[in-house]
């Protein structure tokens, strides 16, 4: 479970949300500027809040009352970021690899090839970046992030490049690997599908702002309802 | 041909640029991925001796390093000598008057590495040591051989500090551009040509190699 408290300001936007993430996936749902991004590297670590709170289960990454900020590598969380950010001097299997310097060279193999698989980018261990369609690259970020088992998922948006077929397939793949490796997932998207597919809670962001939070068909209802009035109210229905 | 001066002069020069590398890397790492409002000010500092005359540079380091300061006496009873006058302080004097040559290209090259990159790294557990020598260092490859001719060739043509700090001794603090001073001076024109012909040659075969690094390939223009 994650609870959060968090205040943010980047310029004149202002991110403030309030919620717990209590089931194995959350959507963060919302148009393009609403804070999803920014609300996911506030998760990560890799930005800090002006003021608020994050507690992964029992453990709190982030409070700033009491000036705690777990690193973005201690939280034992994993990112895929819209931009996929594979490094572009190593191969796929040593972009996978990267995350695991802890392990021995045999079990770091064993779970870069189990990544490769999990995915469907076995071919493609030995590419570069360069090499690699937008497709294949999200695959590969995908492995980076699971390979030292996060506790904390995060995905920005993993699976814009792949079509739907490909996306469907990998992300039941995903969700199967969430459950047995009892991870908690969120995923930010402005997709309606991805949030009624993976069944999950849906914290809809508005302007930086929580506009609802609760079972998926729920709140895509409130923003259906909303976007069928402000369309009204544009005079174009 | 005065080879003493010449093999003085590459080895200030090589071991300046070594100095500098060890240096300049981490410093402009600092540089690009630190936060504060004192990074202004050490950057501030590390160009500093571009806009310095080398003379005002030289003097003073001269007065730093001499037996009139607490630091001149320290590092005299240290090493057994004054660092002035000798090729250990035109070394220190080198790796300062140049250290804007190193920093400079690296800050650039480390600042072209997309911070995606970089975030990519913090998550999946890197330190700033393995962000630099892992991320940085290999994608700014060219920065760094670029920051390195340009700390060599910058101190093999250096004047003023080595002359203000080292004098002309032979074979310590006699490089190649004191030579050619001193044989323009005594009208040794013939000399001068050959001391001044070499100069010019390593600087035109080091910009040469820079420049080969730094362009473009055929293939990348589509």
């Amino acid at each position: 479970m994650v609870e959060l408290n968090l205040n943010a300001r980047r310029g004149s936007f202002h991110l403030q949300v309030e919620c717990r993430f209590a089931t194995e996936w959350t959507v963060i749902f919302g148009p393009s500027g609403s804070g999803k991004s920014t609300l996911l590297r506030l998760l990560a670590g890799l930005d800090a809040p002006a003021s608020g709170r994050v507690a992964l289960d029992d453990r709190v990454l982030t409070d700033t009352r009491r000036n705690l900020w777990i690193k973005p590598g201690k939280r034992q969380s994993g990112m895929v970021a819209q931009q996929t950010a594979l490094f572009p001097h190593l191969s796929a299997a040593a972009n996978i690899a990267y995350g695991l310097a802890a392990m021995d060279r045999a079990a770091r193999a064993r779970r870069v090839s189990d990544m490769l698989e999990l995915v469907g980018a076995t071919e493609l261990a030995a590419l570069r970046p360069a090499n690699l369609s937008g497709g294949q690259a999200q695959r590969v970020a995908l492995a980076r992030a699971l390979a030292p088992a996060p506790r904390l998922l995060l995905l920005d948006e993993p699976f814009s490049a792949l079509d739907g077929a490909a996306s469907d397939a990998l992300l039941q793949r995903l969700q199967a690997w969430v459950r047995a490796n009892r991870v908690q997932a969120v995923m930010a998207t402005h997709d309606a599908s991805d949030a009624l597919a993976l069944g999950a809670e849906v914290l809809l962001l508005h302007e930086g702002r929580q506009a609802a939070m609760g079972p998926a068909a729920e709140v895509l209802a409130i923003e259906r309802q909303r976007l069928i009035e402000r369309l009204k109210g544009d005079g174009r229905l | 041909m005065d080879w003493q001066a010449f093999a003085l002069t590459l080895r200030l020069a090589t071991v300046t640029t070594a100095i500098l590398l060890a240096m300049a890397v981490p410093l402009a790492a600092l540089l690009v991925l630190g936060r504060g409002r004192w990074l202004a000010a050490l950057e501030a500092v590390a160009t500093l001796p571009l806009v310095l005359p080398p003379t005002v540079l030289g003097f003073f380091l001269l007065v730093l390093l001499g037996p009139r300061t607490a630091i001149g006496r320290g590092i005299a009873a240290l090493l057994g000598h004054p660092l002035a006058f000798s090729f250990d302080g035109l070394v220190v004097g080198s790796v300062i008057y140049s250290l804007p040559f190193a920093v400079q290209p690296l800050v650039a090259g480390f600042a072209a590495v997309p911070s995606s990159l970089v975030d990519a790294a913090r998550l999946l557990g890197a330190g700033p040591a393995r962000v630099v020598g892992t991320l940085l260092v290999p994608l700014a490859r060219r920065s760094l051989l670029t920051a390195a001719i340009l700390s060599f060739l910058h101190t093999v043509g250096e004047f003023g500090v080595v002359l203000m700090l080292g004098g002309d001794i032979p074979g310590s603090t006699r490089t190649l551009s004191i030579l050619l001073y001193n044989q323009v001076e005594n009208f040794d024109y013939a000399a001068a040509e050959r001391t001044a012909a070499l100069l010019l040659a390593m600087c035109v075969v080091a910009l040469a190699a820079v420049y080969s690094t730094s362009r473009p390939r055929g293939g990348d223009r589509g």
